[in-house]
C-alpha cells in the first residue's frame, strides 16, 4: 500500500525554493543573491510569504504598519517578556521569539488584525451586494463575533491613526474600499456603542484594498514588535540582574482558600 | 512615588521574610503549605493536580494522572515536537530553545496541544452519546472562521492517516480506562470503532489523552496546558542525545528536496578575486 505519508517519506516537491550549498540559493524561482541581493530586506520578508513582488507604495505602507508598533516600552506585554528574560540574563534569540510567539493575541497583535481582515472583506462583499452597514455590522455582533479595530484596551486615542492616514495620503492609498468601509463602521459603532477606533481597523482595511490574504497578512505581521523589543532587551540587559520591576511577597494578592493542612 | 506591581491571585501566597521582603519564608498553594506539608506528604502528581484544580485529588484521580503523565511524556524521536527539539539539540543549541522548539510544534491541530483541546471540547459536549459526538465532529470540520489557528483538516483525536488503531494507543487507553470505569475513557475504549469510523481516523493519543483530562474535569484550555508540559521530559533527553550524538549522524533532508521552480543560472563571482 502506498499511503499519503510513504508518498512524502522521501520526496518533498516544492516551488517555494532550495539551497544548493556551495552554489546558490533559490526562493520563489529567483536566484537570491544575483537576482535579489539588491532589494531590501522588508521587500524580500514580503516576496518570500507571498510569492508576488509589491508596488513600491504598498511596501512602504506595509514597512510603516511595521515601523509604527515598533514601541520600546517595557510596559508593553510581549516586550515585558523581553525584559524579563534580559533581567534573568536570559539569550535575546530566546528573548525576542518569545515575546513574538505572544503576539498571538487575543486583545491585540495577530488574531484582531487577522480576523478584522476577514471582517472587511466579507463586510465589503457584503455591501456591495445590497446590505446596509448597520445589517452587516449588527449581523456580525448577533452572532456573537468580534468586531475588531474597535475600541482599544488601555488607550483611548491610537496614536498610530494619523501619522498612518497622513502617510497613506500621500501613497495615493487613501481611497481604497475597505478603508472608506472600515471608517464608516467606526462611525456606526461610535455613535451606537461609544466606541473608539484603534490602529487594527486602519491597518487591516488597509492590508484587504492592497489584496493581501488573512494567511500572508498573519505572516508578515508577525515579527513586527522586534524592533520595540531590542531596546527593551538591551536596556533590562544593562542594568542589574533581576532587577526589572522586582515584585515583594506582599505585593501578590491573595484570595484563594485560607490555610489548611495536607 | 509610585505604586509599585501588585499581582492578584486565587492560587498562590507567599509569607516574607522578616528581613527581606523579597524572600519567601512560607508559600501556600491553594492554602496547603508547600514546603512545609505538601513537599513531605504529596506526590508530584497530587500536587499537579492541586496545583490545576485547586483541590487534592482523590486515589483514583492522582493513579490516573501520574499514569497520563507517563503516556505523554515521550513520543519517541518520529514524533513532530521532539524532532524539532533534536533539531535544535544537534546544533547545539540553547536547552530552552530546543524546549521552545518542542512547545511550538507541540502545540499544533496535528498531534498536538490544540488538537487535545478540540478533542476535548468534543468529549465533553458529547458527553458519552454517539450521536452528539458526531455532532461535535460534523461542527469542528465545519468551521472555517478565520483565526490564528488554521481550520482544523481532520476530527480532533483521531489519526486521518491512521491504518489500525495503533497498540500502544489501545494498550494505553484500556490500562487508563481501568482506572475510571465510568468515565469518558471507559465509553471510549466500548465505542472506539463506531468513534473512529465517523471521524474517518484512528483513534490518537491525543484522543485518550483528552478523554482522561474530561475524567480528571480539566477544561480544554487547562488539558491544552497540560499535554505541553508533559510532554518536555521527551524533547530534553532526545535534544541532549543527539548533541551528544552529533550532526554526521543526524539526518540532512536536501537530496530528498525536489525543487520545481528553479532560478535562471548565473555565474558566481571569482572567489580568486579576493585572494580567497
Amino acid at each position: 500500500m502506498n499511503t499519503l505519508l510513504e508518498q512524502y517519506e522521501t520526496h518533498w516537491p516544492t516551488t517555494v525554493g532550495k539551497a544548493f550549498l556551495c552554489d546558490r540559493v533559490v526562493l520563489h524561482g529567483k536566484d537570491l543573491h544575483h537576482q535579489l541581493g539588491s532589494w531590501p530586506w522588508f521587500k524580500l520578508y514580503c516576496f518570500s510569504l507571498m510569492g508576488r513582488e509589491l508596488p513600491d507604495n504598498q511596501l512602504k505602507l506595509l514597512n510603516f504598519l511595521w515601523l509604527a508598533t515598533s514601541y520600546p516600552d517595557p510596559s508593553i506585554w510581549p516586550n515585558h517578556i523581553v525584559s524579563l528574560a534580559a533581567t534573568t540574563r536570559s539569550t535575546p534569540s530566546l528573548a525576542l521569539m518569545a515575546g513574538l510567539s505572544v503576539s498571538e493575541a487575543t486583545i491585540y497583535g495577530r488574531r484582531p488584525e487577522k480576523v478584522a481582515l476577514d471582517f472587511f472583506y466579507r463586510g465589503q462583499k457584503a455591501l456591495e451586494q445590497g446590505q446596509t452597514l448597520e445589517q452587516i455590522v449588527d449581523a456580525e455582533l448577533a452572532q456573537g463575533k468580534v468586531i475588531y479595530g474597535y475600541g482599544r484596551p488601555l488607550a483611548k486615542l491610537d496614536e498610530r491613526i494619523p501619522h498612518t492616514l497622513a502617510l497613506i495620503r500621500s501613497l495615493g492609498l487613501a481611497e481604497g474600499k475597505h478603508l472608506k468601509f472600515a471608517l464608516a463602521v467606526y462611525r456606526y459603532l461610535k455613535q451606537s456603542k461609544g466606541l473608539s477606533m484603534n490602529i487594527v481597523a486602519i491597518n487591516s482595511s488597509l492590508a484587504a484594498d492592497i489584496g493581501l490574504s488573512p494567511d500572508e497578512f498573519q505572516l508578515l505581521m508577525t515579527p513586527c514588535f522586534i524592533a520595540g523589543m531590542t531596546p527593551c532587551y538591551i536596556d533590562a540587559r544593562d542594568k542589574p540582574q533581576g532587577a526589572f520591576f522586582p515584585i515583594r511577597c506582599d505585593s501578590v494578592v491573595y484570595a484563594g482558600q485560607k490555610p489548611r493542612s495536607w | 512615588m509610585s505604586q509599585a506591581l501588585v499581582l492578584q491571585t486565587a492560587i498562590w501566597q507567599e509569607q516574607p521574610e522578616v528581613d527581606n521582603p523579597f524572600a519567601t519564608k512560607h508559600a501556600l498553594c491553594h492554602g496547603y503549605d508547600v514546603y512545609g506539608d505538601i513537599l513531605t506528604k504529596a506526590s508530584y502528581s497530587e500536587y499537579l493536580y492541586l496545583l490545576f484544580k485547586g483541590e487534592r485529588p482523590n486515589p483514583h484521580q492522582a493513579l490516573l494522572l501520574d499514569k497520563l503523565a507517563i503516556v505523554v511524556a515521550n513520543a519517541g524521536p518520529r514524533d513532530h515536537s521532539i524532532r524539532a527539539a533534536m533539531n535544535g539539540g544537534v546544533g547545539g543549541s540553547t536547552a530552552a530553545g530546543c524546549l521552545m522548539a518542542a512547545l511550538a510544534v507541540g502545540a499544533g491541530q496535528y498531534g498536538g496541544a490544540h488538537e487535545v483541546f478540540h478533542a476535548v471540547n468534543i468529549w465533553q459536549f458529547a458527553n458519552q452519546d454517539i450521536d452528539r459526538c458526531q455532532q461535535a465532529m460534523t461542527q469542528l470540520l465545519a468551521n472555517k472562521d478565520v483565526d490564528i489557528w488554521p481550520p482544523m483538516e481532520h476530527v480532533a483525536g483521531f489519526d486521518p492517516h491512521g491504518v489500525t488503531c495503533a497498540t500502544i494507543i489501545q494498550q494505553s487507553l484500556s490500562y487508563l480506562a481501568s482506572l475510571m470505569p465510568n468515565g469518558h475513557l471507559a465509553w471510549l475504549l466500548t465505542n472506539r470503532m463506531a468513534l473512529e469510523q465517523m471521524a474517518k481516523g484512528t483513534l490518537a493519543m491525543t484522543g485518550v489523552f483528552a478523554a482522561a483530562c474530561v475524567d480528571l474535569a480539566l477544561s480544554a484550555e487547562q488539558s491544552e496546558m497540560l499535554f505541553l508540559q508533559l510532554r518536555l521530559s521527551g524533547a530534553a533527553v532526545h535534544a541532549l542525545e543527539q548533541q551528544q550524538l552529533g550532526w554526521k549522524k543526524f539526518p540532512y533532508v536536501s537530496q530528498l528536496i525536489d525543487l520545481q521552480q528553479d532560478a535562471p543560472q548565473f555565474a558566481m563571482p571569482n572567489i580568486d578575486e579576493f585572494g580567497l
